[in-house]
């Protein structure tokens, strides 16, 4: 452990120098670089089509990349996989998938347990207590069809939680959720930046950025910057990014933006 | 009634034969289960027709009529239909359900001339192979059994040892792909294991029909629980179900092919289910609404009662 942390003190979680992806002819993302500082909340933001999700399947080798380079913790993805926790956008499931919520949490286990092993008690208790975390322990035998999206996203992010990594990267985990659950993901996510892990996060909402995250990426194809908050987010480079697509929006004396959904 | 069932059982050969269409229908359910959920229906389909020129092929090059012969033409027809599927749907903006429908009409218009020319030359008159249409379970010898015996064996126990991995890549194959499970080569086991059941089928049920062994005990078990392994079970129990009263009816005598039998039998567990299956169910769910509908009622008139001025007010 003490190995460990102070072996990846000296190493970023993640740098991507020169990703670029096409789906056909045209790249959607293009010659994108970007070092994570390590235990930060990092929001990637950008309009809609802007390649955030791209980027990040690119990241994970789940979309193959035309050029690029990806180093987690020092090392290939590959090597590195079982410190990396994936949240999906939450439509790119069937949720009428026969199985319930606690059995999609212990997925979160299944690169642990290797080829052919079934989860038992063990993998049982570390899903039911992530379960827990995400205030969704009642609903553990709960078909997941009959979940609200909040609660689907929340047993997502349970999953993810349950992959016990230090790198997290999470698509638009805000979408369409209630105001308890957009709670809950924020808690969830101060507690795991003191516990010293770093969490990319895809999101669209504009007027939380400051108030959730430490560090931002602004991406529109290009990456347009990359900071921290206070520096980065300003409305100059939020203009270059969303073009003419965004208003600002001044009230009560506190700026507020709001991009073009 | 029951004579029949016991004369059934004493005949040796029917025994045999209703042993290996049961099994064929287990098979075929779980593994058909893992295809409804991917929503590849029609990939099924695909695959069993595109499975007629390969059997014919094989019967051409052999001149004998072997089972286990067919089982390899109808599965390297199989894997050429796929290809063209894939290829069509990369190659061109034909989306793949079309592409689908072309390869599947396609295959098995040149399977149909082929077992026509077939019939009529010499040897193949007496070849029976116009009964791989709609199946003649009847026709099938021991060692076709043993080969149905060995695929059923073969799609069970790869649906249970791989359970785990078939289910993440079916759910969510983005997540497993990020887990580091080589969902590519799972995807092409699930697509040859399909395959696999259903060239095994086709002589049993024939290529026009053998599809609704894989899709329909799957639809009709998804009525009757939230959970995978519960449905695995129930899909191949409808399974074998329907293969054994294929196999039992068609051996009454006369032609009766076993295939339309088979999957009259799958259709009417099918129908059981979608109307009776407790929760999703459609008499179950009409009764929930009823019973919410009366107790909302009930409870508003308690609350009109309570208070008759808002009562009033309703009006
Ligand atoms: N699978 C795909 N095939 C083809 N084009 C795609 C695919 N996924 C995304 N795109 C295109 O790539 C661009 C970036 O998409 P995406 O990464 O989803 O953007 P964002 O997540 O920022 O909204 C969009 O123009 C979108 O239409
Ligand atoms: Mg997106």
């Amino acid at each position: 452990m003490n190995r460990e942390s102070k072996q990846s003190m000296s190493v970023a979680p993640l740098t991507v120098s020169g990703m670029t992806v096409a789906y056909q002819k045209k790249p959607v993302v293009e010659d994108v670089s970007f070092t994570l500082p390590e235990g930060k909340l990092v929001a990637l933001i950008g309009p809609n089509g802007a390649g955030k999700s791209t980027l990040l399947k690119a990241t994970l080798g789940l979309v193959p990349a035309i050029a690029g380079e990806v180093s987690i913790y020092g090392d290939t993805y590959k090597k590195m996989r079982s410190r990396v926790g994936y949240v999906p956008q939450r439509e790119s499931v069937d949720w009428d998938f026969p199985t319930d919520a606690l059995d999609v949490v212990m997925m979160g286990r299944y690169g642990h347990l290797g080829w052919i092993k079934r989860p038992g008690r063990k993998e049982k208790e570390l899903a039911m207590d992530t379960l827990e975390k995400v205030g969704m322990a009642d609903y553990a035998r709960r078909q997941i069809s009959q979940l609200s999206g909040g609660q689907q996203q929340r047993v997502f992010l349970a999953r993810a939680l349950a992959q016990e990594a230090d790198l997290y990267f999470m698509d638009e985990p805000f979408a369409g959720v209630d105001a308890a659950t957009e709670k809950a993901i924020i808690a969830l996510l101060v507690e795991l930046k003191k516990a010293g892990k770093t969490v990319l996060v895809v999101h669209h909402d504009l007027s939380t950025v400051e108030e959730y995250f430490d560090h931002v990426l602004l991406l529109n194809k290009k990456l347009i910057a990359a900071g921290p908050v206070e520096t980065t987010f300003t409305p100059e480079l939020l203009h270059e990014t969303y073009g003419g697509k965004l208003a600002i929006v001044s009230a009560s004396g506190r700026q507020t933006l709001v991009g073009e959904q | 009634m029951l004579d029949w069932l016991i004369s059934l059982w004493s005949d040796p050969n029917t025994r045999w034969i209703l042993m290996g269409c049961t099994l064929l229908g287990l098979g075929s359910g779980v593994i058909g289960s893992f295809t409804f959920l991917r929503r590849e229906s029609l990939l099924g389909d695909t695959l069993a027709h595109a499975a007629l020129p390969g059997v014919c092929i094989a019967f051409m090059l052999h001149e004998v009529k072997s089972a286990s012969l067919f089982l390899i033409g109808a599965l390297a027809a199989g894997i050429a239909a796929v290809l063209c599927v894939s290829a069509i749907s990369r190659l061109t903006r034909i989306k793949s359900d079309a592409a689908m429908g072309i390869v599947l009409t396609f295959f098995f218009g040149i399977g149909t001339v082929m077992l026509t020319h077939i019939q009529h030359s010499g040897s193949g008159s007496q070849s029976g192979l116009d009964k791989y249409l709609f199946g003649q379970a009847a026709a099938m010898v021991t060692s076709d059994v043993y080969t149905l015996m060995g695929v059923s064996v073969l799609l069970v126990a790869a649906a249970i040892l791989l359970f785990k991995e078939f289910k993440l890549v079916s759910f969510d194959p983005g997540f497993a792909r990020g887990i580091g499970l080589p969902v590519s080569l799972l995807e092409h086991a699930m697509l040859i294991l399909t395959t696999v059941a259903v060239a095994a089928g086709i002589q049993a049920v024939g290529v026009v029909l053998v599809a609704a062994l894989l899709i329909t005990p799957a639809a009709a078990a998804r009525y009757w629980t939230h959970r995978l392994p519960v449905m695995l079970a129930f899909a191949g129990l409808f399974g074998a179900l329907s293969g054994a009263s294929g196999a039992a009816i068609s051996t009454l005598g006369g032609s009766i092919p076993t295939g339309p039998v088979t999957v009259l039998a799958a259709t009417l567990l099918f129908v059981i289910s979608m109307l009776l299956a407790p929760e999703r169910g459609l008499v179950a769910k009409t009764l929930r609404h009823r019973s919410m509908k009366a107790n909302y009622a009930r409870s508003a008139a308690e609350r009109s009662a309570l208070n008759p001025a808002e009562g009033g007010n309703s009006k």
